[in-house]
C-alpha cells in the first residue's frame, strides 16, 4: 500500500486539498488542511504561465513568484511536510517547464527525495508522456493524469495506460475557478471512466463549498478544491490558516460522510 | 546535418515533432480538439476546393503575388551584394499576418465553428483576424496585453472598426504571451463553437506546420520569380523573427536549396549579454510553453522571462519549434539585431527606397546591411519585407526624439 492507495481505501471519500506553494505561510497552510482533515494534499508549483488556471490560481502563482519562490523551495516545502506528516500524501501539481527545466531525471529523483507521491502535470498529456513520464515512474512516484469532459470513450484507454495514483476528473470544459458542472453529468462521467479503471477518481475545477462536496462525493472517490482555499491565502495572509482549517473542516466533514461506493 | 530521408522539408513527424521539439504540450481539454484540427486540417489540404479558394482569396483580396523587386538604390548605398525584396508590406492588411488567417478561416468555416479568437501583441495578427473575420461574417475576439493596447492604440482602432471585440489583458505581465495564455483559456472554455485563429509557427501541432504551409506561399512565389527574374537562385535569404512565421514562409521552399544559405534575424533588444532581449534561440534555452517544445527565455528554475524589443511584434519569449530544429541541425544560421541597428536600417530603407518599412523587417535589413558589405557584387541576397512602418511611425519619432 502506498500513501496515496491508503487515503483512497478509507471508509469515505477522499479529500484533496490544494494550495499554491510559497504563497503566505505554505507550512502552516499545509498544516492547517491536515488538521482540518485533507486527506490528500496538492501542492501547486508556481509558474509564470498558468493556462489552465482562473483568476484565483494565477494570482497565487503571482504572488508566490513575486515572494522570490524558487524550485528548492517547493522542494523544500515538500520535504519539510513529509518530516511533520509521515503519512500524508503529497502530490505536486503544476506545468511542464519548471518541472523539465533541469531534465526529467533530475526532477523525479528530487521529487522522490522530497517525499512526493504524485506529480499532476498540465499540460503533459499521454501523447508527450516522454517528457516526464517514464522517469516519474522509474523513480516511484504517481504520474496523475487528467481526464475531462472533452476526454471521449476512444481516449479514455489512452489516458489511463501508465496513469496511477488517482485520476483527476476536470468536471468542466474550462479554467479552475469556474462554475460548478451540474451533477448528473459529473455522475455519468464517472461512472463511465469507473468502468474502465480500478483507479480511484476525484472530481475537481469549481467545487467551492461543502455542499457541492458532499453531492460530488456521493458519485466519487475524492473532492479535489482549490480556487475557494487559495482564495482564503490571497485574502487573508498570515491568518490564512486560521480560515483554511475552518473551511476543511467543513468540506472534509461533507465530503468524509459521503456513503463510499455509490457511484 | 542531414535529415533522414535527405531532405529538410519533411518536417514534423506523425506526433508534430520537429526532431526534439514541437509536439503537443497541452491540458487534456484541448487534446481532442487539435487532434480533431489535425484532422480536419489533413482533409483540407487533400481537397483541390480547399485549395482552390484559398489561392483565389491571396490573389484577389490579399492582392498575391506580391512583387520581388531589386533594390538598386540600397544595393549601392551598401555597395556588395544585390539586394532584392519580396514585397509582403503590399498585402492587404499590410503584413504578412493576412496569409495565414485566410487560411485559418478557411479551415475553421469548414470545421462549421462560429467564433474566431485569436492573440496580438502589436496588433497585426489581430488586425489581420479582425479583417477575416468582418470579411466571412463570424464574431472575433482578440486578446491583447493591456499594455500593448495602450501602446497600439491604431491597431486597436482598426480591430474595432472591423467589428472585433478587443479585450485587454491585465494577467501575468499583461503582454503577448499573457494574451496567448487568455487566448488558450477561451478555447478550453469554449470547445465546441470556438476556432483559435494563432498568429505566428508556434503553438501545439498542427498549429506549427499548418502556419509555415499558409504562409509558405512567400517563398513559393519569390523562388518561381527569382528564377523568372535573374534565372537563379538566392545566395542569402534573410527574415526576421518574433515567433518565426514569416521566416519559414520564405525559407522553407528553399530548405532544401542546399546553396542558398538562409538567416533567421532575431531581436537583440538593448543587446544579447543582459536580459533585455528577445532572442530566444540564441538567448534562451529549450523547455515548454503555449502548446510546444522549443527555445524559450527564461530562468534556471523554468520560469518565462520578458522579451524586450523596439518592435512589438518580435518580442515573444518562444520561438516556432521547426526553428529549433532548423538551428540545431545547422540547416538555418541565426543572428540578431539590435533597436539601434534595427532603428537605422529603418531610416535607411526609407531614404534609399521610398519605402517605409515596419520595425520587425527593419531587423532583417540591418542583417542585410552587415552581410551585403562582405559579399561580392554579383551575389543575390533575398529578403522578406513582411510589413509595413505605418503602424510604427509613433514609436519611431519617440526614440527619435520627434514630436508629432
Ligand atoms: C510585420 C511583422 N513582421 C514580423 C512579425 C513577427 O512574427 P513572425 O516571426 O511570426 O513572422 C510580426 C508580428 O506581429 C509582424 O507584424
Amino acid at each position: 500500500m502506498t500513501r496515496l492507495s491508503n487515503a483512497f481505501s478509507k471508509s469515505h471519500p477522499a479529500l484533496v486539498c490544494f494550495v499554491t506553494a510559497g504563497d503566505g505561510d505554505t507550512a502552516a497552510n499545509l498544516d492547517a488542511l491536515v488538521e482540518g482533515g485533507a486527506d490528500v494534499i496538492e501542492l501547486g508549483m508556481p509558474f509564470t504561465d498558468p493556462m489552465a488556471d482562473g483568476p484565483a490560481i494565477q494570482a497565487a502563482n503571482i504572488r508566490s513568484l513575486n515572494a522570490g519562490t524558487t524550485t528548492a523551495d517547493v522542494l523544500r516545502i515538500a520535504r519539510k511536510f513529509r518530516d511533520r506528516h509521515p503519512d500524508v500524501p503529497l502530490v505536486l501539481m503544476g506545468y511542464a517547464n519548471p518541472m523539465i527545466r533541469r531534465g526529467p531525471d533530475w526532477f523525479a529523483n528530487a521529487a522522490k527525495e522530497a517525499g512526493v507521491d504524485g506529480v499532476i502535470c498540465v499540460d503533459i498529456p499521454p501523447e508527450e508522456d516522454d517528457a516526464l513520464g517514464p522517469q516519474l515512474r522509474d523513480a516511484g512516484i504517481a504520474p496523475i493524469r487528467l481526464a475531462t469532459p472533452t476526454t471521449d470513450a476512444k481516449r479514455l484507454p489512452q489516458v489511463l495506460e501508465g496513469s496511477s495514483g488517482f485520476l483527476y476528473y476536470v468536471a468542466v470544459a474550462g479554467i479552475t475557478g469556474m462554475q460548478q458542472a451540474a451533477i448528473e453529468s459529473i455522475e455519468a462521467n464517472v461512472s463511465r471512466i469507473k468502468q474502465s479503471t480500478d483507479i480511484p477518481v476525484a472530481v475537481g475545477f469549481g467545487v467551492r463549498t461543502p455542499e457541492q462536496a458532499a453531492e460530488i462525493a456521493e458519485v466519487a472517490d475524492g473532492v479535489v478544491v482549490g480556487s475557494a482555499l487559495v482564495e482564503l491565502v490571497g485574502e487573508h495572509g498570515a491568518d490564512a490558516p486560521a480560515k483554511l482549517r475552518e473551511l476543511t473542516a467543513g468540506l472534509a466533514k461533507a465530503v468524509h460522510s459521503a456513503a463510499k461506493g455509490a457511484a | 546535418m542531414a535529415s533522414t530521408a535527405n531532405t529538410f522539408r519533411n518536417q514534423p513527424d506523425e506526433r508534430g515533432h520537429f526532431g526534439d521539439y514541437g509536439g503537443r504540450y497541452v491540458a487534456e481539454t484541448l487534446m481532442p480538439l487539435v487532434l480533431d484540427l489535425e484532422r480536419e486540417y489533413r482533409k483540407a489540404q487533400a481537397d483541390p476546393e480547399f485549395q482552390r479558394e484559398f489561392d483565389d482569396l491571396l490573389e484577389h483580396y490579399v492582392g498575391r503575388p506580391s512583387p520581388l523587386y531589386h533594390a538598386e538604390r540600397l544595393t549601392e548605398a551598401l555597395g556588395g551584394a544585390q539586394v532584392w525584396f519580396k514585397r509582403d508590406e503590399l498585402n492587404h492588411t499590410g503584413a504578412h499576418k493576412i496569409n495565414n488567417c485566410i487560411g485559418q478561416i478557411l479551415l475553421a468555416i469548414r470545421m462549421g465553428k462560429t467564433r474566431i479568437i485569436a492573440e496580438t501583441g502589436a496588433g497585426q495578427h489581430g488586425v489581420a483576424t479582425a479583417t477575416v473575420c468582418a470579411r466571412f461574417g463570424l464574431p472575433c475576439v482578440i486578446y491583447m496585453g493591456a499594455e500593448d493596447v495602450r501602446r497600439q492604440s491604431p491597431n486597436v482602432f482598426r480591430m474595432k472598426l472591423l467589428g472585433a471585440e478587443i479585450v485587454p489583458v491585465t494577467s501575468g505581465r499583461g503582454t503577448l504571451k499573457d494574451a496567448m495564455n487568455e487566448g488558450l483559456r477561451d478555447w478550453v472554455a469554449n470547445v465546441e463553437d470556438t476556432f483559435y485563429i494563432i498568429g505566428t509557427a508556434a503553438g501545439p501541432h498542427p498549429y506549427p506546420e499548418m502556419v509555415r504551409d499558409f504562409q509558405s506561399i512567400i517563398g513559393k512565389e519569390a523562388r518561381a520569380q527569382m528564377l523568372d527574374r535573374i534565372g537563379r537562385l538566392p545566395d542569402l535569404a534573410v527574415a526576421c523573427i518574433g515567433g518565426g512565421s514569416n521566416a519559414l514562409g520564405l525559407f522553407h521552399p528553399f530548405l532544401d536549396d542546399r546553396e542558398v544559405k538562409l538567416l533567421g534575424v532575431e531581436a537583440a533588444g538593448h543587446g544579447l549579454d543582459g536580459d533585455e532581449h528577445a532572442a530566444s534561440l540564441l538567448g534562451g534555452f529549450p523547455g515548454v510553453l503555449h502548446g510546444n517544445k522549443t527555445y524559450l527565455l527564461q530562468d534556471e528554475d523554468g520560469q518565462i522571462t520578458e522579451g524586450h524589443s523596439i518592435s512589438a511584434g518580435l518580442d515573444y519569449p518562444g520561438i516556432g519549434p521547426e526553428h529549433a530544429w532548423l538551428k540545431d541541425t545547422g540547416r538555418v544560421e541565426y543572428t540578431a539585431v539590435t533597436d539601434e541597428e534595427a532603428l537605422e536600417a529603418f531610416q535607411l530603407l526609407c531614404r534609399t527606397e521610398g519605402i517605409i518599412p515596419a520595425l520587425e523587417p527593419s531587423h532583417a535589413i540591418a542583417a542585410v546591411a552587415k552581410r551585403a558589405k562582405e559579399m561580392p557584387k554579383d551575389s543575390v541576397i533575398l529578403a522578406n519585407l513582411c510589413g509595413r512602418g505605418d503602424k510604427d511611425i509613433f514609436t519611431v519619432a519617440e526614440r527619435l526624439g520627434v514630436e508629432m
